[in-house]
């Protein structure tokens, strides 16, 4: 164990440096695409272009707290409670928070532009902030003091908690808008009829943003084994030495 | 399961043991009704403040007692188990050997009865200080809505205390993980009470269709709960 440590075990491997140059490779294209070839939207205008970044980042946020849902409760129904699927879960929920505030923030900025407005009280958008909150709640969880089984055990009931959670609040802010509202406004996805280069685009997002994803889940859950390994071994160290400082006292 | 002299321990006497001890240490220290019902009630007048218009205040009336309810629930929660982990209490229930979802249920239910204490004196202060009229169709929508959103709230809040219970930070923590799940009670018990309270011109029958959501939250997280409990506060 010491010796990982002493070497400073790199996060990468051959397969996560070819995903990362891959994402990057996407990526470039994305950004010359996006922002300079596809067209402006005959509606919209230039704002179109945050769709881009919008999209796909919304996209990874689902994606990663699916990704934590189902690694949690693999966690709570594997026998041997393997703690692959308990850092798997926390890096992905890490992750997921990231790109959530990046939707966040691109869909305020949109719709300041298309609506006039940061924020309308739409089921899906009041949905995505609680998603947000609860999944920062998650996080905090996963920083309570204790060991790495408490860690493991009290964020997979967190995350399924949640996701018992996430339907009653979308659910309750539904009929809460309807009762109070007749239709909501703008569909946030836009009416949009997109030419060919647009949707092209997008949909390299998506595929740039899952890559991007996989790299940072992949490198995230090892730091994180290095970490739960750099803990366990301050503590036998400690011990060690104790126990040296005590048979020295003799 | 059975005790020292081997009668068999059941899961209903557990309940009760729970809920007794809980009651009998708000009894002894009064923590609710000297300190948390102060509190309550100044959230409402410090509304008053806030909002400083009748109409207004009358309007929002139904949203401003469950919110000092919400208010009141983190104080509720963090003290009981607050108590209960500084002592060792948890510690010693869970090597008991008895079924800790009993346990969960005893605390909750120890939890409702507070916050159905603590909600029928901030409705009553909702009626004198905002002025608010109530029906008798109202008072029955009001009384459905008041036990269906306690039950959903006692749940949630026993079982992310029993979560939080004992960790450092935990008072921020607590309203941090809380606020979000407890959203759909907000929502529902709020546009309930309005219909009893009649605000706005509503009518007391839209109230009912919130009582079957509060009802669902509530048993979902009775159920969840139940199940989860044990594995939270298990060291």
């Amino acid at each position: 164990m010491s010796q990982v440590l002493q070497h400073s075990l790199p996060t990468g491997t051959r397969a996560t440096r070819v995903i990362g140059a891959t994402a990057i490779l996407v990526m470039a294209w994305v950004v010359v695409s996006g922002l300079l070839l596809t067209p402006q939207d005959v509606v919209q205008g230039e704002s179109v272009r945050i769709m881009y970044v919008h999209v796909p980042s919304a996209w990874i946020a689902y994606l990663a707290f699916i990704f934590t849902a189902v690694a949690s409760a693999s966690w709570l129904i594997s026998k041997k409670h393997s703690m692959g699927f308990d850092r798997f879960a926390g890096a992905s929920a890490e992750v997921g928070v990231m790109f959530m505030a990046i939707t966040l923030v691109t869909g305020s900025l949109w719709g300041r532009l298309t609506w006039g407005e940061f924020w309308q009280w739409d089921p899906r958008l009041t949905t995505t902030a609680f998603l947000f909150v609860t999944y920062i709640g998650y996080l905090a969880v996963r920083r309570l003091e204790g060991s790495v089984e408490q860690r493991a055990r009290r964020s997979a009931v967190v995350a399924m908690l949640a996701v018992l959670e996430i339907p009653l609040v979308h659910f309750s802010v539904v009929i809460w808008r309807s009762l109070h509202q007749g239709a909501t406004v703008l569909n946030p996805s836009g009416d949009v009829k997109m030419d060919d280069l647009m949707l092209f685009t997008l949909f390299s997002g998506v595929v740039g943003f899952t890559l991007v994803f996989i790299w940072l889940v992949l490198h995230r859950q090892r730091t994180m084994l290095l970490v739960d390994i750099a803990n366990n071994q301050g503590l036998d160290s400690a011990i060690v030495a104790r126990r040296a400082e005590g048979s020295a006292n003799k | 399961m059975k005790n020292k002299s081997g009668t068999r321990v059941t899961k209903g006497k557990v309940v009760t043991a729970v809920l007794l001890k809980d009651l009998r240490i708000e009894m002894r220290s009064r923590v609710v009704t000297n300190q948390v019902l102060p509190f309550a009630g100044l959230v409402m007048v410090m509304f008053a403040f806030a909002l400083d218009n009748d109409d207004v205040l009358q309007r929002v009336a139904g949203g401003l007692v469950w919110l000092a309810t919400l208010f009141s629930l983190f104080i509720i929660v963090q003290r009981s188990f607050a108590i209960d982990t500084a002592d060792g209490a948890l510690d010693s229930l869970r090597v008991a050997g008895i079924d800790l979802s009993a346990v969960f249920f005893g605390k909750a239910i120890a939890l409702a009865l507070k916050l159905v204490a603590l909600e029928i004196v901030l409705i009553c202060g909702a009626v004198l200080l905002y002025r608010v009229d109530l029906s008798a169709s109202g008072l029955v929508l009001l009384v459905t809505c008041v036990l269906c959103a306690t039950s959903g709230l006692a749940f949630v809040g026993t079982l992310y205390g029993g979560l939080t219970a004992g960790a450092k930070g935990r008072e921020t923590l607590l309203p941090l993980l809380l606020l979000p799940v407890v959203a759909p009670v907000l929502i529902a018990a709020t546009r309930a009470t309005e219909a009893a309270f009649g605000s706005g011109g509503a009518q007391t029958s839209e109230g009912w269709a919130w009582i079957g959501l509060l009802t669902v939250f509530a048993a979902v997280f009775g159920v969840g709960g139940s199940l989860a409990f044990g594995s939270l506060i298990d060291e």
